[in-house]
């Protein structure tokens, strides 16, 4: 695309270093975290105000160009992946931190305000905000918002759908809607909600209000090594069942074990068919009690267990397990990290099925387990150089999505859909559910030019996969004939 | 041919008819206002649970459930819903739990009836049967539906069942009580929310200000040290603020204002039952004054409730497109706004 009066508007608008063209330029924004997806985005705006955001928006709807909103490109499933005829507006000039309400425990910011800046600003004042995706270093509050971002502590303190109280949001409309704020209801329709997760589908973000924690007193870190895999899974559901809820809970099979400890030297054994991770905060009685009782579940399902000494040793014991993903560095020149979530139950029985289907596809795969909450991330390990491999690796993810799915869980826990997985949605949703997430885009963007293409398949693509669709054991597309 | 089957027939059937119905479970939602439609759909065959994993801290359980059962369940293996829906009357269903998405004294700290809420089965304006969400804790894949099911009072969809999140029960609760005026218990209250203490639920009515602590035997006692509170309270108080059981709204001769306060403002309304850490208050008075950014609606009987700002237009007209696109021929609720 080359529309000379779109461009010659955007940058009348906006400041010079604001409008990026030409493919040195934009060559950064080509790909989100998931790199295996690239496109070269025609123009790429950053906006320094709401007020540029609403003027690009209207330049956009005017000359009916395509939006693709995109925030600090941390994102996992190709959600921000630019459309070579479209505006990427891209959001990380948008940073400051508006405002931090002391007696109301909020903070307000821009969408570009990184997830760790939130919690490192309101320190001091023994607050924090509780998300804690594994890339906050980086990544953007207004892209944890796109995606319902979650992290290792959400079992006790929620997605970001339970921390973000309050947003504005641009429509392609022009419209600004103000949506919930610092009460804790909002008449109407929940649209708070729906906007959590989304994926730059139905409008703009450029203000969250987000709620801040105290910071807790006390926390303590178990490590429980299994000899069998399945005591841990079995492990997991006993310390929920004895009324415990950990801060997090992480589980590790022995090959992200072995390639962890390789990298991070955090003090796992590296025979261990796999490890337990607890962590356990609030007050320091509360720790104290909890630790012994977890201790003994542990130890009944046959764990060795070692609780951290000190705040070195807590952390040395969570440095492996955040090092997982670096550490597939080194046992491959690729990983694709899967994102799926299941019932805990189903666990040993999909990490099994994930075992053969390893086996089939000739590919090896490693297992980390956000494991409190049922959000698995197996990683495919693969070598793009090989030819074949790479579409192999992403059959093979199709593949554990639909183990995923059958068990009674999700294609995607926190990474979202995007472009990655509209194929496997239509596996998790039929043709009616699926007109009915569109129907619900069209109430904020009846254009259907915000970010489109992503998210929610059409249903003339599902009708193309469709001879693999059987969903909830309703066959697609009964109307047409079957040979 | 299953109750849910025939409710989608019966939904299908007005969507060709293009009439409306109201959507009813155990009906004790009078304060909600009445529903009008030309027939009624009654949820309450709807009934039972449908799958439960205490150690998944899911339940899934058909819509006509009855709150009373639902809890009881969950309590013999000393689990609860976190949002602790009110029973008036002491009835309640599941789906009206949701659909009116009113939340019990916790909700600040146990969340709210929405952020409980994992999947959920319905039945939209068409007579289509569609499922959202899940019974897992992290889902992103399509738009949050179930959660814009709560609170809409059953304008998008006849909900059929749910899976909701539940929590353990604490080992231990104790409810102490203050007494001070209502600006004193706004400044205890503020006071509080800064440091980690185990409160799940705090009220102020008439010169008292009560406290709930709940967690481990240990860490309430030492809350209770740290605060410095010895007198104990009604332990009873907490249910019967939730189901309006308290002196408090038989005194309100009917008509009765919630206020949603920001978090942090200052509220001292000395005729007002202020609960949820300041952030929600029933008042008697239907015109008192809001501080900057509440909202406050007057319940009223015989009639719907009543909003104060109204919404502004952009929110409106996405509400009213939602509503389009869940429910084109207006089969469900109608009067019900949004």
């Amino acid at each position: 695309m080359s529309n000379p009066k779109v461009l010659a508007r955007l940058r009348a608008a906006l400041p010079a270093a604001s409008v990026l063209t030409g493919e040195h330029a934009v060559r950064p924004f080509e790909t989100d975290g998931l790199t295996a997806i690239r496109e070269t985005p025609w123009v790429v705006v950053l906006p320094e105000t709401v007020e540029q955001v609403r003027t690009v928006l209207a330049i956009c709807r005017e000359h009916r160009v395509p939006v693709v909103t995109r925030g600090a490109g941390t994102g996992l499933s190709g959600g921000a992946r630019p459309l070579k005829d479209g505006v990427l507006l891209t959001l990380t000039k948008m940073n400051r931190i508006k405002e931090v309400d002391l007696d109301a425990c909020t903070a307000t910011l821009e969408p570009g305000v990184t997830n760790l800046a939130i919690s490192e600003a309101v320190r001091e004042h023994g607050l924090y905000y509780a998300p804690d995706p594994s890339s906050q270093l980086a990544c953007s509050i207004g892209g944890n918002v796109a995606e319902n971002s979650g992290g290792v502590h959400c079992l006790k303190y929620g997605l970001t759908v339970h921390n973000v109280i309050g947003l504005k949001v641009e429509t392609f409309e022009g419209d600004e809607l103000v949506l919930g704020g610092k009460t804790l209801e909002s008449p109407g329709l929940d649209l708070l909600a729906i906007m959590m997760g989304s994926e730059g589908m139905l409008g703009v973000v450029t203000e969250v209000t987000v709620k801040l924690l105290p910071l807790p007193v006390a926390k303590t870190v178990l490590l429980g090594s299994f000899g069998v895999l399945e005591d841990a899974g079995r492990a997991v559901g006993a310390i929920i069942a004895e009324g415990i809820i950990p801060a997090g809970l992480e589980m590790m099979d022995n090959p992200s074990i072995r390639a962890a400890e390789d990298f991070a030297d955090a003090g796992y054994p590296r025979e261990a068919a796999a490890i337990l991770l607890c962590e356990l905060d609030g007050t320091a009685e509360e720790v104290a009690a909890d630790a012994h009782r977890v201790q003994a579940v542990l130890a009944s399902h046959g764990a060795d267990v070692r609780l951290a000494t000190d705040a070195a040793d807590q952390e040395r014991l969570w440095k492996g397990r955040k090092a997982a993903f670096p550490a597939m560095g080194r046992l491959s020149p690729d990983y694709y990290c899967m994102d799926g979530t299941i019932p805990r139950a189903k666990l040993a029985e999909v990490l099994n099925g994930i075992g053969e289907l390893s086996e089939e596809f000739g590919l090896r795969v490693a297992n980390v387990f956000h494991a409190g909450d049922g959000n698995l991330h197996p990683l495919i390990l693969f070598d793009a150089n090989v030819p074949g491999q790479l579409e192999r690796a992403e059959d093979l993810g199709d593949r554990i999505l639909r183990l995923c799915v059958d068990a009674g869980g999700t294609v995607t826990g926190e990474h979202g859909v995007g472009v990655e997985k509209l194929n496997t949605m239509c596996v998790q949703f039929n043709d009616e559910e699926l007109a009915q997430f569109h129907a619900l885009k069209a109430a904020f963007d009846p254009d259907g030019l915000m970010n489109p293409g992503k998210a929610v398949p059409t249903l003339a693509r599902c009708s193309e996969l469709g001879g693999m669709r059987v969903h909830q054991g309703r066959v697609p597309h009964p109307e047409l004939e079957r040979f | 041919m299953d109750e849910a089957d025939r409710i989608q027939i019966a939904v299908a059937e007005c969507h060709r008819l293009s009439s409306s119905l109201a959507i009813v479970g155990h009906g004790s939602k009078a304060l909600l206002g009445p529903l009008r439609g030309e027939d009624t759909l009654s949820t309450q065959s709807l009934s039972g649970i449908l799958d439960y994993r205490p150690e998944e801290l899911v339940v899934t359980a058909w819509a006509g459930t009855s709150l009373g059962e639902l809890t009881e369940v969950l309590a013999e293996k000393r689990q609860m819903l976190p949002f602790d829906p009110p029973r008036f009357d002491g009835a309640g269903t599941l789906g009206g739990a949701l659909a009116s998405g009113l939340s019990g004294p916790a909700r600040p700290w146990r969340g709210s009836v929405r952020d409980a809420v994992l999947g959920v089965e319905i039945v939209n304006g068409r007579g289509q049967r569609l499922r959202f969400g899940g019974s897992v804790m992290k889902n992103v894949a399509g738009y949050d539906v179930s959660r814009l099911m709560v609170g809409a009072r059953g304008m998008l969809g006849v909900i059929l069942s749910a899976s909701v999140r539940v929590l353990p029960m604490p080992a231990t609760e104790a409810t102490l009580a203050v007494a001070c005026d209502a600006g004193e218990a706004g400044r205890l209250v503020r006071h509080w929310a800064r440091r980690p203490l185990p409160i799940t639920a705090t009220c102020y009515c008439q010169n008292t200000l009560h406290l709930r602590l709940s967690g481990s035997a240990a860490g309430v006692a030492s809350a209770r040290s740290a605060l410095g509170l010895h007198e104990g309270g009604d332990p009873l108080l907490w249910a019967a603020v939730r189901d309006h059981a308290h002196p408090f709204f038989a005194d309100s001769a009917g008509s009765v204002t919630r206020v949603s306060l920001p978090r942090g403002s200052r509220f001292d309304a000395e005729d007002a039952l202020i609960e949820w850490g300041g952030c929600q208050a029933w008042s008697p008075d239907g015109s008192i004054e809001l501080p900057d950014g509440g909202f406050a609606t007057t319940f009223a009987p015989g009639r719907q409730p009543s909003t104060r700002p109204v919404p502004d237009a952009a929110t409106a007209k996405v509400a009213a497109r939602l509503k389009d696109a869940f429910d084109p021929s207006g089969v469900f609720n109608p009067g019900v706004e949004h």
